[in-house]
């Protein structure tokens, strides 16, 4: 009897002690595997070599008015368009239509004549098209993405179609009159 | 000469003992191993999508043989595949449609599911088990495409990463985490490659769950009554012996496209080497993911199609609490029966509308099939449950054989 006794007392006392040894046994353990997770998926993020080739530079001045070229930064396309006074003047009256993704043509463009995109759907990805003569330019004279129909305007912004967003403006800056360095 | 055969059973005994490996086989898929009388062909699949998954491995470890995971290399390797490794053409061409036929043999195989009413108690945790490997699936197959680094690969590979930057705030971080860089580029194809390799074996595992769950309660049948012991045979050698001629048939069928019709199901523009410039006018997936791109696009906004996309295929793993009702088999379910066919119908049509472009009527159709996809299971199934009346089940399998008049 007194034997039992003692075991009760020790085993109630002994059990706040065993659950606070295995409570911290499982938060070490698992601070510690998260620990060494994170290591590991952020392995998966872009590595220093990648993000070194994180500028370009181009010339525009061959660049003709109601023409364009596309340069590579990062892997991607960026979209440089010369764009006529009817496209400049269609892209102002715009800034108070009824933009999805509203931000005035004056923010896009830091010279109204040339119109620099990233060239990249914020659909799903793919390369609008519009910058060859002869491509379709959608329903806004701007872009338009084959994949799934988004339409962009002469400011590249979403105007039709599933794209949440307007086509991006990378961080760019004109060096020259000429030049102009993406990145 | 018997001398010679008791110490060969000795030896087997022995080793038995120490690891009852044959004890095991036999109480999975041998003679210990009771299975319903009535199973009718639909139940060979099961076995045909293991023998696709073993396929898929053997023939995809000895491409990785002769596969270089670049981005200046993969296009040309896979050439160099069909061109000069010996019998790598024979390889890579089983691989490539051995992909298309192990969907087809799933698909089937889940449609059966469907139609006898597989997913109901007891079954559900096999059913979960059945929806994960298919998911697995569609995961392996998809980074298998890109690894050709054709334009489909790299298209397909910057649209479906794509559909993850439509999750609120994190998304582009997750995009850029799955790419490893600023677009679909080498780190992307040397993960791809690592994960295409590893996906299979994740696949075999999560299977041996599956058939585990499946020998708690053992085999469903068409009448999809509880089968008494009397009702079962074993399953060596009777469902080995179908099982095998099942496989010749298959193997005439999955031989046949690998001679002679061999790039049928797929696209001619994955022999046009990745251009990350240029985006083909009309990106395509496999024929096997149609029914959910056509429900992508149905949808006129990004996150909202995406969890069409994907809520579409995660709510199999509800279904048997959407579909309630007592009776499994569609055999005694009339109404239910009817609905499965559409159901079916449905599902091809989507299939066909994805492979089209996104406007004038497949848009229109994409967008009723999109409806009647959810429809079926949110309102139908649940409302089917509660009114169908189904018709007099047997009282056991054996029971409209012996006394018919009944
Ligand atoms: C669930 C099983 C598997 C599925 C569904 C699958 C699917 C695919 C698909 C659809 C392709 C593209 C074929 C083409 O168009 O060229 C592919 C390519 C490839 N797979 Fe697999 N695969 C599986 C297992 C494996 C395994 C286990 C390995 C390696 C150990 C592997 C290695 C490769 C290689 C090296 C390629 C590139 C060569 C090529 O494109 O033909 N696969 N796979
Ligand atoms: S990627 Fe441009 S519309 Fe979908």
């Amino acid at each position: 009897m007194a034997n039992t006794a003692h075991a009760h007392a020790a085993a109630a006392q002994g059990e706040t002690r065993r659950d606070f040894l295995l409570h911290s046994t499982v938060a070490v353990g698992a601070v510690g595997t998260a620990m060494m997770v994170w290591p590991l998926i952020n392995s998966m993020n872009p590595a220093a070599d990648t993000l070194a080739l994180a500028s370009t530079e181009f010339s525009i001045a061959g660049v003709a008015e109601g023409s364009g070229i596309t340069v590579v930064w990062r892997g991607k396309p960026v979209f440089v368009r010369h764009r006529t006074a009817a496209e400049i003047e269609q892209a102002k009256k715009d800034d108070t239509a009824d933009l999805r993704d509203p931000a005035t043509d004056a923010k896009r463009a830091q010279k109204p004549a040339y119109l620099i995109l990233v060239g990249v759907c914020t659909h799903l990805g793919c390369i609008p098209l519009g910058m060859k003569t002869g491509e379709p330019r959608g329903d806004f004279g701007g872009f338009f993405c084959p994949c799934h129909g988004s339409h962009y305007d002469t400011s590249g912004r979403i105007r039709k179609g599933p794209a949440p967003l307007n086509l991006a403006v990378p961080p760019y800056q004109y060096i020259s009159d000429t030049t102009v360095r993406v990145g | 000469m018997s001398t010679e055969k008791s110490r060969l059973m000795k030896a087997w005994e022995w080793h038995e003992q120490r690891l009852p490996i044959g004890h095991f086989l036999d109480h999975s898929l041998g003679s210990k191993y009771p299975a319903p009388k009535n199973l009718n062909y639909w139940w060979n699949f099961g076995s045909l999508a293991l023998f696709m998954l073993v396929t898929m491995i053997i023939t995809g470890v000895f491409l990785a043989m002769n596969y270089t995971a670049h981005v200046t290399l993969a296009f040309s390797s896979v050439e160099r595949i069909m061109r000069d490794v010996n019998n790598g053409w024979l390889i890579r061409y089983m691989h490539a449609n051995g992909a298309s036929f192990f969907f087809i043999v799933v698909y089937i195989h889940i449609f059966r599911g469907l139609y006898y009413g597989s997913y109901k108690p007891p079954r559900e945790v096999l059913w979960w088990m059945g929806v994960v490997i298919y998911l697995l699936m569609m995961a392996t197959a998809f980074m298998g495409y890109v690894l050709p680094w054709g334009q489909m690969s790299f298209w397909g590979a910057t649209v479906i990463t794509n559909l993850f930057s439509a999750i609120p705030a994190v998304g582009d971080a997750i995009v850029t985490l799955l790419w490893g860089g600023f677009s679909v580029d080498n780190p992307t194809l040397n993960r791809f490659f690592a994960l295409h390799y590893l996906l299979p074996f994740v696949i075999v595992g999560v299977v041996f769950i599956h058939i585990w769950a499946l020998h708690i309660p053992g085999s469903n049948n068409p009448l999809g009554i509880d089968a008494a012991p009397a009702d079962k045979i074993p399953f060596f050698p009777y469902y080995v012996a179908k099982d095998v001629f099942g496989l010749g048939v298959f193997l005439m069928a999955y031989f046949a496209v690998v001679f002679w019709l061999p790039n049928a199901m797929g696209h001619p523009l994955n022999y046009v080497p990745a251009n990350p410039m240029v985006t083909p006018p009309h990106i395509v997936p496999e024929w096997y993911y149609l029914p959910f791109y056509a429900i992508l696009r149905a949808i006129p906004d990004k996150l909202l199609g995406v969890v069409a996309m994907f809520g579409s295929i995660l709510i199999l793993f509800v279904l048997p609490w959407l579909d309630r009702h007592p009776v499994r088999s569609a055999t005694f379910r009339p109404i239910f029966k009817i609905f499965f066919w559409i159901f079916l119908a449905n599902a091809v049509l989507l299939g066909y509308c994805g492979s089209q472009a996104a406007e004038g009527w497949p848009l229109i159709a994409s967008r009723i099939g999109t409806f009647w996809y959810f429809f079926h299971f949110i309102v139908l199934l649940p409302l089917l449950s509660w009114i169908e009346t189904p018709k007099p089940l047997p009282a056991s399998i054996s029971q409209p054989v012996l006394s018919p008049a009944e």
